[in-house]
């Protein structure tokens, strides 16, 4: 059967092109080869927040996440959306000057940020440590869970008119065609590539680089805090090179429940929980939060978020064969900026007014790493 | 933390771990056993740790009162923190033990099903109601119908009318032949017979029915009649509490978590139970649904084993092969009928820790999809209950537990902060 688009990967990513698309009149057709919102997706946070270190990422993230208040009125209630405003926390003066340099350019994007001082972080989270010395709170972003909205969207891009196949592979990809586990072939003009860490198994030389995570769960309780709570700390664990990194982030969720986080590895095992780098993980959070330690954990689980070698997604045309594109790499950021990248690879496969400059996403700004790697 | 080791750690002080414990010892190894409950004996010897009426359960747990095998009751296992180093919670707090090898003796829980109404006030599983009356639960004068399936819910009736209940009738849904059956193949066991005689002496007068089962528990607050259906008659049967248990589920969480291999929702050992993991043996229900003399039979083979005494004696082998057979016989009579798959409704509730109804369930592709989808399974328990619902309801395959083992203080977590006490073999 033919159709204009054939999506590989029904996580949130190619769940949020496919309905992009399907809704622009495109016929679709989304290929997942398990479950909706599966991978990454399911194994994710879910929290919307700008990030603001790289330029590029500022305005994706910014963009996405504007793009995320308009579809929360749309979207069901088990998808869990709150605004719980983002706070970063700065345990001394050096971090403090770090988050007044952070809301300068969060405000240069358009995003406010409110300096919080010692005392009115207490005021405003009473649970976090006596001893730190201040925040920003970016009181729009935002939580959601993550594998009910790729549901959702993917339900949407079918009422429009997509075709979607759970539980059958993509193989391998060939000259305007791809080609299915169970030996048949769907034809497309198009063909997105966004299988998250699957993305080298069908483009080979794409520079994606799997980055394992930890996440542990809370059971349910009043309440402890308001906000989602990161250190200023993050962005070094997030874009440091090191092979092993572990930041204090903690999400409440809508059922009473706290998830913690973060942890990151690079060549790490598959699958399994590392105990010692959850003890990691629980120590930094009861830092921040020393209420954490009377706590019951419900469930720990891991999951791999899709890098590239400079912390910036693949979205745009793989230059290495016409018709096909990319949308990949975006590591710990694939649900926040799902929307924006649905817009961005959606203008440029329609060929309509770009709602930002593409280039620094580009796949081709590797092209020469991976030609040689091909090679 | 506090920090123990052990050359053998026997996980579940039931038959079967107590089998493990007590022969390890006396094959010559060091031997720590562990149990969540207050006291040895597991779920079919509860309440015989002080005052032993069964003939097993008086003989084995002398054994193990009169043997040096350390033991550590009232500890949950959470996690492993490294291969070979267990992590327990208790009311002390967190405990670590590190040992060279495991016996797994964690046994079996009910298989519950959903019906409409089973969520009600005044229904309970069978086993779990029977655990209730023997740690105290008053039944006096309640009229209870037990119903389900499998030999225990003669055990249940039993223990609600010696509490002083009123058993309105056995519902079993296994077939008049297929119970035939069953009870010409307990002709080769003996204790299986005269056990099964017990238990009917026991419950003279009361109603055992055949091809029955509950279609539906009704109430308004709580529990007040069944629906019960035999073969194509229906009944409606007022009472206060509805027993209810469709045989049991191995506890093979412990042993997935580790890695060892499954076969039908059992692990798989060989003939010394040792497991697909190197130093892991398992024993007694885990290893598939077999009863106490199988657990016991494993239960002292794998101890034997794991002290290095890999021989087994002929009567050993004996009552393995023996039991083995019971198994098997118990297995194919017990099937569970497909209409009660048909039993839900769509607003049935599937999962009662997150409250998913039976249709959104039956919506999703996999366990996996209905976990992401409606929260199935994510809750208290850990699919404990929904997920060998959903297996027998939707053909699932569970999900691979993912630790902690059962909800656990974030304290189990941490690396111990000071060095841990010098190892010491401590003595009950």
């Amino acid at each position: 059967m033919n159709q204009d688009v054939v999506i590989v990967g029904g996580g949130i990513v190619g769940c949020a092109i496919a309905d992009r698309l399907a809704r622009a009149g495109v016929a679709v057709c989304l290929v997942e080869r398990d479950v909706l919102g599966g991978a990454a997706t399911a194994a994710s946070m879910g929290h919307l927040v700008v990030l603001d270190d790289d330029p590029a990422e500022l305005t994706l993230s910014s963009y996405s996440c504007a793009l995320w208040r308009e579809l929360a009125p749309l979207l069901p209630d088990n998808a869990d959306y709150r605004t719980t405003g983002t706070l970063w926390i700065a345990r001394d003066a050096a971090e403090m000057a770090e988050a007044e340099r952070k809301r300068t350019r969060l405000a240069a994007a358009g995003v406010n940020g409110e300096l919080l001082t010692a005392q009115q972080l207490a005021a405003c989270e009473p649970a976090l440590a006596p001893n730190l010395a201040g925040g920003l709170r970016v009181a729009a972003d935002a939580v959601v869970y993550p594998p009910v909205v790729a549901a959702w969207l993917a339900r949407r891009a079918v009422a429009a008119g997509a075709r979607l196949r759970c539980g059958v592979a993509v193989s391998a990809i060939g000259d305007g065609e791809v080609v299915l586990d169970d030996g048949s072939r769907l034809r497309a003009r198009h063909i997105v590539v966004a299988n998250g860490c699957s993305v080298p198994e069908l483009l080979s030389g794409a520079p994606v680089r799997r980055r394992k995570g930890h996440l542990l769960i809370t059971t349910r309780l009043q309440p402890q805090v308001r906000h989602q709570l990161v250190e200023l700390g993050y962005v070094q664990s997030a874009h440091g090179e090191a092979s092993e990194s572990v930041a204090f982030n903690v999400q409440p969720r809508p059922t009473g429940q706290l998830l913690l986080g973060s942890t990151r590895e690079f060549d790490a095992p598959a699958g399994s929980v590392t105990p010692r780098l959850i003890a990691r993980l629980v120590e930094r959070a009861v830092e921040f939060l020393p209420g954490l330690a009377g706590r019951t954990a419900l469930r720990a689980w891991t999951g791999f978020r899709p890098t590239t070698p400079d912390h910036r997604p693949l979205i745009g045309p793989w230059p290495l064969r016409a018709g096909v594109w990319l949308a990949g790499g975006h590591e710990g950021l694939g649900v926040t900026t799902a929307l924006g990248t649905a817009e961005l690879l959606a203008a440029q496969l329609l060929d309509l007014p770009l709602p930002f400059d593409a280039a620094p996403y580009a796949p081709g700004r590797f092209t020469s790493a991976v030609a040689s790697h091909v090679h | 933390m506090r920090e123990l080791s052990t050359e053998i750690l026997v996980v579940g002080a039931g038959p079967a771990g107590i089998a493990a414990a007590v022969s390890a010892e006396r094959a010559g190894a060091r031997a720590l056993l562990v149990d969540m409950q207050a006291e040895p004996g597991g779920q079919i010897w509860r309440g015989q740790w002080n005052n032993a009426t069964d003939r097993a359960a008086r003989r084995w747990l002398t054994a193990l009162r009169g043997s040096p095998v350390a033991t550590r009751y009232g500890l949950r296992l959470v996690d492993f923190a490294a291969p070979g180093l267990a992590v327990f919670d208790g009311a002390d707090g967190p405990l670590r033990v590190r040992c060279e090898r495991l016996i797994v003796a964690a046994g079996a829980r009910e298989r519950l099903l959903p019906f409409p109404g089973w969520t009600l006030p005044g229904v309970f599983g069978a086993g779990g109601l029977q655990v209730l009356v023997k740690n105290g639960w008053p039944v006096a004068g309640q009229r209870i119908v037990v119903a389900g399936s499998g030999p225990l819910l003669l055990a249940a009736a039993a223990t609600l009318r010696k509490a002083g209940a009123q058993v309105l009738c056995i519902a079993e849904q296994t077939g008049a032949a297929d119970l035939a059956r069953f009870a010409a193949g307990l002709a080769p066991h003996p204790g299986k017979w005269l056990q099964a005689a017990a238990l009917r002496g026991r419950l003279a007068g009361v109603a055992y029915r055949c091809n029955a089962w509950v279609e539906r528990a009704e109430g308004t607050e709580r529990l007040e009649s069944v629906r019960l259906r035999a073969g194509r008659s229906v009944e409606r049967i007022a009472c206060d509490a509805l027993a209810v248990g469709f045989g049991l589920v191995p506890n093979t969480e412990i042993a997935q978590l580790l890695g060892c291999e499954l076969r039908d929702g059992a692990v798989v050992v060989d003939v010394h139970q040792h497991s697909s993991v190197a130093g892991i043996y398992c024993a007694g229900e885990i290893c598939g649904i077999g009863g106490v003399d199988q657990a016991l039979a494993q239960g002292e083979v794998a101890g034997r084993a794991a002290a290095g005494s890999g021989e087994r004696p002929r009567a050993l082998r004996r009552d393995c092969a023996r039991s083995a057979r019971f198994a098997q016989t118990l297995r194919r009579h017990f099937a569970l009928r497909d209409e009660l798959r048909e039993l839900a409704t769509a607003d049935t509730v599937l999962c009662r820790c997150e409250n998913v109804r039976y249709a959104d369930a039956a919506a999703c592709r996999s366990q996996r999809d209905a976990r992401l989808q409606t929260r199935l399974g994510m809750g208290h328990c850990q699919a404990r209950i929904c997920g060998a619902a959903g297996e027998f309801l939707f053909g699932w395959t569970a999900a691979t537990p993912r630790p902690p083992l059962a909800p656990a203080p974030l304290t189990c977590f941490t690396e111990p902060t000071s060095d841990p006490e010098p190892p010491a073999q401590e003595s009950a």
